[in-house]
This record gives structure tokens, C-alpha cells and sequence, in this order.
């Protein structure tokens, strides 16, 4: 009995190393090949290029262990840094009134962040209130919010921001690229959410067992709304990002991110059924996806053969994390 | 004719049946009769394959056979009417009958000339007047039943079980279909027929096989005995559980229901529960017995504040009116629900004994905002102490605990929250003798300490055992109180089988 528990432990213990395993032989590979990964520079590069992801990924991973899933955030993204980057530029004018409002930066990516929660909340809402499917209500959310960042930027880039604003994507503090600072503080928040709040553990409760949740007294439609808000929220984050280190919002910045970030937290170990995951293997699937990114370019694979690769890469862990979790 | 010869089955080390030898014969309808839990369902599914795996034998038109499946079965001969129909409600009439058995042309397209004629062919010699080509959503219940006999006619089948038939339907269609039974039995077919509704029996059935416990008990014709005669068959049986401590003296109302009535959701008239009234003391044990569909489960869920939209009546707890429209407030107010299926409503199993024991009081284990672990894990090892929950350790999934304990990490979460009144639906429903024993003897001393309990079950001398005033409910009313002295299981079975006016 004593000797079946440990090896059941042990095995459970590996299952959780996997990713972290398969990242170790990825970044192998591809240091063997290429003399391009391991350099400081690349490195850095990779990482800049994650902390987007890593900051969509926190909020769809939250979503998803509630047995949601969130399409919406690639759009989400293009308009929260369109709105930052807008008001950033332009301001608020009230022609009737004579009146204009310049924006701080500060104030315009508070704005860019406001408009994310605010469209995520409303994917909540609707989720909550009449029961649309996830699926469905973030896929009506994903069209729309690419739809008013059109009418925002009229479909052109919004370029010419204030010098200092591209500080956030392409600064650095304490040596250390500043995206990257951004995006450990959401996986750190992140982590004491779902480990150590009351929210954190309903998160779980619903996604594992929604009647029970329901039946303990849980108002799930309170958290429900409170994710999705957070998920609406992470992507405007990710949007300011993003428009700030290419020092300009593109109106389709963002198309397939929400791919992405499934990839990221489905290789991360996080159940598309909900209740099972964490936030640290998300970080991991995202990085696993980042390097193999960077290390099909410097390989010059075609850019054909990256999706198909990624593609596989996807399938592959879902296959081994079913095969994990047969037992249970 | 169909014959059950030494059948056996467990789940998971529970007996369901224990050497069950029954003969159902040709040309009859055959009833099985026997409390909830007797093993008819089991059986039922046994015979015509749903369950593959039983020990003894099966044998129809005098061999022996054993199904792969129910596909194997129908094409056997014998076909099963679920209580729940088992329709595509989307598909035509035709589309549903040849499900899985589609006529093809020679070019390998659907011959829908043919389909249509066969299905009118069936409906006619059913007598069942509607167009092939309907909806079966579009159809009534009774009608609807009507298509799946069609379909079990169209395999040939020879025998026919039909499990509650008669549970969603009214007079009308009962008549219809008791004609199309008789219709059947003049044809040399083996009907089994399972119901509640003794009343029915006598005027439909020509045999009855008594089933209780899992163990066979007699078969015999209906014309050599009464109503009560099988009553007493049924529930003739002798179990001792933990005693009561004597009758107790009430003690000052603490939870007070009134006029509670319950809309079927998406329905105008159909009502679930029909102004039911009753109170309960502290420290009583209240039970509440009625058969399947009574509205016991309805009821206590409507109480917790689960059906607020379809609900009506009023709620009192120490004389002051609530007005409960979730779980959250009727939690709030000091009640507390142990729910009927613990893994569907009661746990998270992919949560750990902890982590399910702490749900429902979680604000109060917070330092900062933050879940404080060692008040949660003290919380935790209360419970796991005080109820003797067997776990490895706090961190042990519950889904990898036996069902006793699972229920006790349900009691133990509810418990946390203090409540004033408890409410169990069916606390004991699959778990062993010793674990429940626990359970009777925590509920005793729950009430001693001045807490009031509703207990719901199905199980009689459950029941009998522990409550102080006994309810019986029967389609959605309460049409008994008694108390513990003059209660017999016979009083009370009669009262909780429904009444057929003919």
C-alpha cells in the first residue's frame, strides 16, 4: 500500500515536470543547431516576446479552470492599445463644448486598461446573465472589439507616440527588459490569486464542480464576471505592450493571439474542462511556445512548416497530459 | 418466456441482487414490485443488456443467452421503455423508429418510401394517429411512448419491459395505453411491467413478482391477493438500527414552511410541489419518506433558496420571514443542505479533503485577505477528527475516498457553518452499514444539541429509526404526518403510493 502511494507520488511528480523537461530539450535542440539561441541578446528578445503571451495567458488561464474560454483577447488587445495610444496622441476633443483633454501617459494606459476590463466584463455579463455559451458570447466579443478598433483608428496605424511611452515595451530596469518585469508581476499576482484568495479557490470549485460550487453558497456569477473582467483587463495590458515596442497601434494587432494563449495554457497541464491547472505551468507553455518560435526562425524553417510544427507541439502535450491523467 | 435463473450483481462490493430466479411468462403482463432500492431497475437492465457483467444466466424462449449489448438484445428480442424516453426530439417520427436500422437503397441513400411506409404500418396497429413524418418534439408524453413500443415493434420484439410507464402521463393516456398493452398480450408477448401505482397493477397486470432487498421474495397471480397483501410483501423485513433516545418534548418552532408551492421550470401549471405546510422544532429529527418524484428532493432545494423564479409560499426561521433567492441567503439564515447525490451536488473531486471542507466558510479563514492555511487546516482537522473521517492526509483528493467518507466531508462542510437547521437527503444512499451507523448517531446527537434536521429517504426503516415525526410525501404534497408510534411501514407506504382515480 506504503510502496504503491510513493510511486503513484513519483509519477505524479514527473507528469508535472514534463513541460519543464520537454522546454530543457527544446532549448537543447536548438542551441545545438543554431549558435544564435544562447546569446544574451537573443535571449532577452525571446523573453520580450513571451511577456505578451505570458500576460494573456494569466487571465485565459483563470478563465479556462473555470471551464471557460476566452476569444476575444487578441482583439481585446489591438483595441486597448489603440484607445492608449489614441489618447496618447489625440486626446478627447468635445468640439460643443470647446474643450480638450490631453491624456498623461499614465492616464492613457489606465484608459487602454479601463476599456479591456470593461469589454471583458461585458463577455461576463453575457456569459452570466443569459447563459450564452463562453465559446459563443467571446467569439461575438472577438469581432466586435476588432470591430471598434477599426472605427477607433479608421484602420490605420496610430503612430508617433511620446517618445517616452515606448519605454514600456522597450525599457529596461535593473537589467531586466521592463515587459518582462510587467508580465512577472501579473504571474505573480497571478499565483497568490489562485493559491491563496477566496476568488483563487472558487476558481477552482466552479471549474471542477459547478453544481457543488453552486450549492456551497458560492455566487458564481459574481466570479465568473470578476474573471473575465480580469481576462479583458490582461489583454489591454498585453496591448500596451505590444503598441509601445513597435511604437505604433496596429488596427489588427493581435489577430491569432487567443490561439496562442490556448497553446500556452493547454501546454501548460491546465484541463479545457476546467478545475485543474495552475498558473506557473501556463508561464511554462508559454515559453515552450516562445522558444520554439524563435528557434524555427533562426533555423530558417519556412514560416509554412513553424504552424504545422506548432501545431504537432500543441497535440503532442494534450496527447501526454490525457495519458497522465488516465488513472485519475 | 423469460427467465432470470441465480442473477447476482454488485456495485463496487454493495449487492444490488442477491440470486434472483424469476419467471415472466408469454402471453401475460408480469409486474415486478418492490421499494426503491429493491434491485428492479438492476434487474431490468440486466435483462435486457445494459449491464453485461452479473453472474447467472438468462434464459429466453428456453436457451440460455447472454447480450453484448442492448443492440444485442433488441435484436434478441427484448426491448426496454426507459422511464426516460430514449427519442432524438428532433427528428421525425419515422427518423426516430429506424434510428441505427435505416432501410438503404441499393445505391447505399436512405429509402425513406419504405421507412414511412413500415412506420405508418406500426403506428396504425398501434392506433396512435399522427403523420409519420412529425416531430417527435411536437408530440405529447403519452404519444411519444407510443413511438418507442413502435420501435420495439419493429425489432420483433417478444418480450417488452416498460419501467414506469405511466410516470409522466395522464388518465387518457394511460387507457390508450393499457389497450395497446392488452393488444400486445393477446399476441403471445412477454410484457414486464414495473410501477409504483399498485392500483394500476390490478387493473393491468395478470402476474406479480415481489422483489425486496435485492433477494427475490415470491411471484404469485394479481387475482389471489389485495392491495395490502402486497404492501406487506413489499416491505416485510427486519432491520435494527441505532434506537432514539425516547420521544422529546418540542421544543419551541425554529424553522416554519408555509404554502410552499414549485413551478416545473418552463411550465405554466405543472406543479412539482402543491402548497406544502410544515415546521420544524429545534432539536427534532424530522423525516420525510416518499417514493420517486414524490418532490423530496424538490422541496428541501427549493427551501435552500435553489428555485427562487418557479417558487412560491413562505419560509420563516425563528418567526421571521425570509425571502431566500440562492443558496448564499438561505446559508446566511442558518441552513444548511447535505445533497442527495454527493458527487454530482456535494464535492469538488478534484479538490482535496481540505480544500472541500473549507468551501462554504472560507471568509472566515482569511488573514488579510488572504486564505490563512492554518486556520483552514485546523478547521479541517476538527472535522476529520470529530467525524473520524479516514483519510491519509488533509491533502488527499476526496475523489480517491470510499463513499462514507465522502459523505462525512459533505456533513463536515456544512457543519462548519453552524447551522441552525439541517437538511439530509438521502444521507445514506450507497454507503456501508458501519458508516452509516455513524452517521445515524451524529444526527442524534446534532438534534440533542438543539439543531433542527430534516432527514429525506427512501429507505423505510431508516426512517422509522430516526425520526421524531415522519412526513409522507406523495406527487408533490404532503399527505401524512405521524408520529413515531403510530407510524408502520405499512401506513406509510400506502400513503406515499399515489392514487389512481379508476
Amino acid at each position: 500500500m506504503q510502496a504503491t502511494t510513493t510511486t503513484k507520488d513519483y509519477k505524479q511528480q514527473l507528469a508535472k515536470l514534463q513541460p519543464l523537461i520537454a522546454l530543457f530539450v527544446l532549448c537543447a535542440i536548438i542551441s545545438l543547431l543554431s549558435d544564435k539561441f544562447l546569446t544574451v541578446t537573443n535571449v532577452w528578445n525571446v523573453m520580450r516576446q513571451i511577456s505578451v503571451n505570458i500576460c494573456i495567458s494569466t487571465g485565459m488561464t483563470l478563465v479556462v479552470l473555470m471551464a471557460g474560454i476566452d476569444l476575444s483577447v487578441g482583439s481585446i488587445l489591438a483595441l486597448g492599445g489603440a484607445i492608449t495610444a489614441g489618447l496618447l496622441k489625440n486626446g478627447v476633443e468635445f468640439s460643443s463644448f470647446n474643450l480638450y483633454m490631453g491624456f498623461t501617459i499614465l492616464g492613457a494606459c489606465l484608459a487602454g486598461i479601463l476599456v479591456g476590463s470593461v469589454l471583458g466584463w461585458f463577455n461576463g455579463w453575457t456569459i452570466t446573465r443569459f447563459k450564452v455559451p463562453p465559446f459563443v458570447a467571446t467569439l461575438a466579443m472577438l469581432t466586435i472589439a476588432r470591430g471598434l478598433t477599426m472605427l477607433w483608428t479608421k484602420g490605420f496605424p496610430i503612430t508617433g507616440l511620446e517618445r517616452n511611452f515606448s519605454y514600456l515595451g522597450t525599457g529596461w530596469f535593473l537589467g531586466i527588459p521592463l515587459p518582462v518585469w510587467i508580465s512577472g508581476v501579473v504571474v505573480i499576482a497571478a499565483i497568490l490569486v489562485t493559491n491563496k484568495t477566496k476568488i483563487g479557490r472558487y476558481i477552482y470549485a466552479i471549474g471542477g464542480n459547478e453544481n457543488a460550487a453552486r450549492l456551497s453558497g458560492i455566487n458564481i456569477n459574481r466570479v465568473k464576471i470578476a474573471v473575465y473582467t480580469i481576462a479583458g483587463a490582461l489583454a489591454a495590458v498585453g496591448g500596451l505592450i505590444v503598441t509601445s515596442r513597435l511604437d505604433a497601434a496596429q488596427p489588427n494587432a493581435g489577430v491569432g493571439y487567443e490561439l496562442d494563449s490556448i497553446a500556452a495554457v493547454v501546454i501548460g497541464g491546465t484541463s479545457l474542462s476546467g478545475g485543474r491547472g495552475t498558473i506557473l505551468g501556463t508561464v511554462l507553455g508559454a515559453v515552450i511556445i516562445g522558444v520554439l518560435n524563435n528557434g524555427l526562425v533562426l533555423l530558417n524553417v519556412s514560416p509554412f512548416w513553424q504552424q504545422v510544427v506548432k501545431g504537432l507541439v500543441i497535440l503532442a502535450a494534450v496527447i501526454i497530459d490525457k495519458a497522465n491523467n488516465k488513472g485519475e | 418466456m423469460l427467465i432470470a435463473d441465480n442473477i447476482s450483481k454488485s456495485f463496487s462490493g454493495v449487492t444490488a441482487l442477491d440470486k434472483v430466479c424469476l419467471e415472466l411468462h408469454a402471453g401475460k403482463v408480469n409486474a415486478i414490485i418492490g421499494e426503491n432500492g429493491a434491485g428492479k431497475s438492476t434487474l431490468m437492465k440486466i435483462l435486457s443488456g445494459v449491464y453485461t457483467d452479473y453472474e447467472g444466466q438468462i434464459i429466453f424462449k428456453g436457451e440460455p443467452v447472454r447480450f453484448k449489448n442492448t443492440k444485442d438484445a433488441q435484436a434478441k428480442g427484448i426491448a426496454i421503455i426507459h422511464q426516460e424516453l430514449n427519442l432524438v426530439p428532433h427528428l421525425s417520427v419515422t427518423e426516430n423508429i429506424f434510428l441505427g436500422s435505416e432501410i438503404t437503397t441499393p445505391f447505399g441513400l436512405l429509402d425513406k418510401k419504405a421507412m414511412r411506409q413500415k412506420t405508418q404500418e406500426l403506428l396504425t396497429r398501434l392506433k396512435l394517429d399522427v403523420s409519420p413524418d412529425a416531430m417527435v418534439a411536437d408530440l405529447k408524453v403519452g404519444q411519444q411512448q407510443v413511438v418507442e413500443i413502435a420501435k420495439a415493434l419493429l425489432y420483433n420484439a417478444e418480450a417488452i419491459i416498460m419501467d414506469e410507464p405511466t410516470s409522466a402521463i395522464g388518465d387518457k393516456e394511460v387507457k390508450v395505453l393499457f389497450d395497446i398493452i392488452t393488444g400486445l398480450k393477446d399476441e403471445g408477448k412477454v410484457i414486464v411491467y414495473i410501477s409504483h401505482k399498485l392500483d394500476e397493477l390490478f387493473t393491468i397486470a395478470d402476474r406479480y413478482s415481489v422483489l425486496r432487498d435485492g433477494k427475490f421474495i415470491e411471484s404469485g397471480e394479481m387475482k389471489g391477493i389485495g392491495h395490502d397483501g402486497l404492501i406487506q410483501k413489499m416491505v416485510g423485513r427486519e432491520i435494527i438500527l441505532a434506537q432514539k433516545n425516547g420521544q422529546k418534548a418540542a421544543a419551541g418552532e425554529l424553522l416554519a414552511v408555509s404554502e410552499l408551492s414549485l413551478l416545473k421550470e418552463g411550465s405554466k401549471d405543472t406543479k412539482l410541489l402543491k402548497d406544502v405546510s410544515f415546521n420544524l422544532h429545534r432539536g427534532e429529527v424530522l423525516g420525510i419518506f416518499g417514493l420517486m418524484g414524490a418532490g423530496r428532493t424538490e422541496l428541501l432545494e427549493t427551501i435552500f433558496g435553489l428555485h427562487a423564479n418557479e417558487a412560491t409560499g413562505s419560509i420563516s426561521i425563528n418567526r421571521k420571514k425570509h425571502q431566500f433567492s440562492s443558496p448564499a441567503d438561505a446559508i446566511k439564515a442558518g441552513i444548511a443542505l447535505v445533497p442527495e447525490d454527493r458527487k454530482k451536488d456535494g464535492l469538488v473531486l478534484g479538490l482535496n479533503v481540505k480544500q472541500n471542507i473549507s468551501i462554504t466558510t472560507l471568509h472566515n479563514l482569511q488573514t488579510g485577505g488572504m486564505l490563512d492555511d492554518g486556520k483552514e487546516a485546523s478547521l479541517a482537522g476538527k472535522y476529520i477528527g470529530d467525524l473520524r473521517i479516514k483519510t491519509s492526509s488533509q491533502k488527499q483528493l476526496v475523489k480517491n475516498l470510499s463513499g462514507g467518507n465522502q459523505q462525512k466531508i459533505v456533513l463536515a462542510k456544512w457543519l462548519a457553518t453552524k447551522p441552525s437547521v439541517l437538511m439530509l437527503d438521502e444521507p445514506t444512499r450507497g454507503i456501508d452499514i458501519h458508516a452509516k451507523t455513524e452517521i445515524y448517531k451524529l444526527i442524534m446527537q446534532l438534534a440533542d444539541g438543539g439543531m433542527g434536521i430534516i432527514v429525506v429517504s427512501s429507505e423505510m426503516p431508516e426512517i422509522l429509526a430516526i425520526a421524531d415525526r415522519i412526513l409522507v410525501m406523495c406527487e408533490g404534497c404532503i399527505t401524512a404526518e405521524l408520529s413515531t408510534d403510530e407510524a408502520t411501514e405499512d401506513k406509510i407506504l400506502s400513503e406515499a403510493i399515489p392514487k389512481t382515480n379508476h
